[in-house]
Parts: structure tokens; sequence; C-alpha cells
């Protein structure tokens, strides 16, 4: 058996995987959304260490029409790339970051892409602050953790950060952050906030006694 | 008359027939890996086997694995092929003996694993 999928109690990592005692680094994960030209590529690629990659997946895609005297569904199949980059943090862990295309509707059923990510930057551009609203919609309704950077473009608008939250009704808890995608310490910065944010979070609930609950 | 040239800028670019034919002849048309492979599974040659037999494609592949361990996803870049059809042929070659693949962890409340928020947490303030 050469595959290790972790489901092998022998070779399973005893905690949670980080020890990176058989040689391989813990591969972690941060996807990078929002609307359209909001800046992802720009975000990927200034903070990654490598020249930005892309990865492409094929989608099949059922069409809502369907023929109704053949009984056969309309299938296509759409091509959708993602940019992704690579950060090397310590000998042990690797984050990767995927920059969403533009056109969401093929993203969204990417499954793969957003299962297991330790969290996501949704990028915000103030003239068109509607366009992160499904990117928002997407990760709230997943349970994955999200910052939102405003990404300011020249002549736009300045929203405070609180008048974003309110626009795009946030969670109070949601951190909203300033961000220029052309700079990596700006990037590096949101990833940052991303992370101290996911660690304020309340860990899971340790699985409730089965005996002695008070009423 | 030396032979036809070989495509050069892309690994089964085919004007005629268009990119993505060759690989799904390679793969036999198969859309599934024979075992689970992530995008960010990673994979690390063994060395142990010589895969010649097993075509260029699979060559190629294996060759972008490199020496240390390699994600999925920069192999499916680096060959230009969708993901599906990188997974495939990495499969083959996880199957033959040539690579070990190693799944990421999937982490669906990544809140409850503190040491690993804050090793992530050093090293990106050590990019500051
Ligand atoms: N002023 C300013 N311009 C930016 C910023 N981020 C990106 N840009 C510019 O905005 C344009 C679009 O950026 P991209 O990174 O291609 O945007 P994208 O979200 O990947 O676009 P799509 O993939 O097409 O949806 C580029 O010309 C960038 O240089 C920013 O923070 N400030
Ligand atoms: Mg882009």
């Amino acid at each position: 058996m050469v595959y290790d999928d972790g489901s092998d109690p022998l070779t399973a990592p005893r905690t949670s995987g980080t020890e990176g005692r058989d040689g391989f680094p813990d591969a972690l994960k941060v996807l990078v959304a929002g609307g359209f030209g909001v800046g992802k590529t720009t975000f990927v690629s200034t903070v990654s260490e490598i020249e930005p990659l892309s990865t492409e997946e094929l989608l099949t895609t059922v069409s809502e029409a369907t023929d109704s005297l053949e009984g056969i569904e309309g299938k296509s199949t759409t091509t959708v790339a993602m940019d992704f980059g690579r950060l090397t943090l310590d000998e042990r862990h690797v984050l990767y970051l995927f920059g969403t295309p533009g056109q969401e509707r093929f993203w969204f059923m990417w499954d793969e892409l957003s299962d297991g990510a330790l969290g996501a930057v949704v990028l915000a551009d103030t003239r068109r602050l509607e366009d992160c609203f499904s990117a928002v919609d997407f990760f709230e309704r997943r349970g994955i953790a999200f910052v939102v950077a405003v990404n300011e473009f020249d002549g736009s608008y300045r929203y405070e950060p609180e008048e974003v939250r309110a626009a795009v009704d946030l969670k109070p808890e949601v951190p909203v952050v300033l961000c220029d995608a052309r700079v990596p310490g700006s990037g590096i910065q949101t990833l940052v906030t991303l992370v101290q944010y996911l660690l304020t979070q309340t860990p899971a609930p340790a699985p409730a006694p089965s005996h002695g609950a008070h009423s | 008359m030396a032979p036809p040239a070989l495509p050069q800028d892309g690994p089964w670019l085919d004007d005629a027939a268009g990119r993505l034919v060759r690989p799904y002849t390679v793969i036999n048309g198969r859309t599934r890996p024979s075992a689970p492979l992530d995008l960010l599974s990673m994979v690390v040659p063994t060395g142990a086997v010589s895969v010649a037999h097993m075509g260029p494609e699979h060559t190629q592949a294996l060759g972008l694995c490199g020496a240390g361990p390699t994600s999925v996803a920069e192999i499916a870049a680096q060959l230009r092929l969708p993901a599906v059809v990188t997974k495939v042929l990495l499969s083959d070659l996880v199957d033959c003996g040539a690579l070990t693949a190693k799944a990421p962890t999937f982490r669906h409340h990544p809140t409850d694993d503190q040491s690993l928020l804050e090793a992530v947490l050093d090293g990106l303030r050590r990019r500051l």
C-alpha cells in the first residue's frame, strides 16, 4: 500500500498531522475570492514565493434545459482555471493560495477547492461592493472563516471599514482590513489578520458528557 | 530528412486535434484516478522504478516531481493539463511504485488546532 490517505491507524499522524515525520510537509490552503477584476491574481502573485501558476479543472455542467422528448439532459464541459501561489512557512508547513476565477458560478462547483481550507480572503472593491456578496455567502454557508480585504483602487471612494461591514452585512467579529494587493507586505498582513482571527474563534466544543448533565 | 519536430510549447499540443486529445488518449478516457489524489496531495519519487515503458507522458510527469515533495497542483500547472488528467497520470505512477503520495490533512475545524495556527502565524510574520 503506497497511498497514505491518513486512514491507516498505524501510519496516520497521531495528532493533527503537523509533525511531518514522514518527510512530507503539511499543505495548507487559503482561498482568495472576490468579484471580477478585484485583484485576486495580483494578491496571489505578490504574496507567492514562486511564479504564480495556474491549474485548471474540467467541470461538467448539466444545463437547465432538458429535452423532455428524449429525456436527455444537455451536458457541457467547462474549463475553470485557478491561480495559485505558494508560501513556505517553515520546514513543516507550506501555505497554498488559490485565487478563484471571476466567473464564480464555475468555481462554486469545485468542491475540492474549498474542502479543508484554513480560511479565505474576500477582496472587495468599494466601487462595486456588491460583487463580493456571493463569495461572502458561499463562505458563510460552508462555515469557512474569512476576512474581507478592501482593495483600494485609485480614484475610488474611501469607505471606512465599518461602512463596508454595514454594507455587506458582516457579522461583527469578521475582520475588515484595507489592503493593496500590489504590495506584498499588505497581502501578508491580510493573511496574518486571517490567522489571528482563526485563533480567536472558540474551538469546537468537546463532545458533551453522556451523564451528569444538570438540567 | 529529419523526423517531424515534436511540439515544443506544450506537452501534448496537437494543432489539428486540440490540446486535450492526446492526454485523454494516454489515460484512456479515464477521468477518475485509481486512488484518491487531492490538488494538495504531495508526491515524491521513490527512485525505485523505471517508467520508460509507460510512455513519454508518464515520464514527463515523473520528471516534474523533482527531488522533494511536490503538490499535484504544481505538477498539473507545469504539465499544463487539467487537474483531473494529471491525477490519473500520477495515480498510475503511484500504482507502479514510482511515486509515494500523501493526502493533505483536511481541516474542517482549523480553530481546534491552536499550535498549527501559531506555526502559520509565525511563518507569515517572518515574511513581513
Ligand atoms: N489601485 C489598485 N489596483 C489594483 C489593486 N489590486 C489589483 N489592482 C489592479 O487591478 C487590475 C485587476 O487585477 P487582477 O489581479 O487581474 O484582478 P482579478 O481579481 O484576478 O481579475 P479576474 O481574474 O479577471 O476576476 C490589475 O490591473 C491590477 O494591477 C490594488 O490594490 N490597488
Ligand atoms: Mg484573475
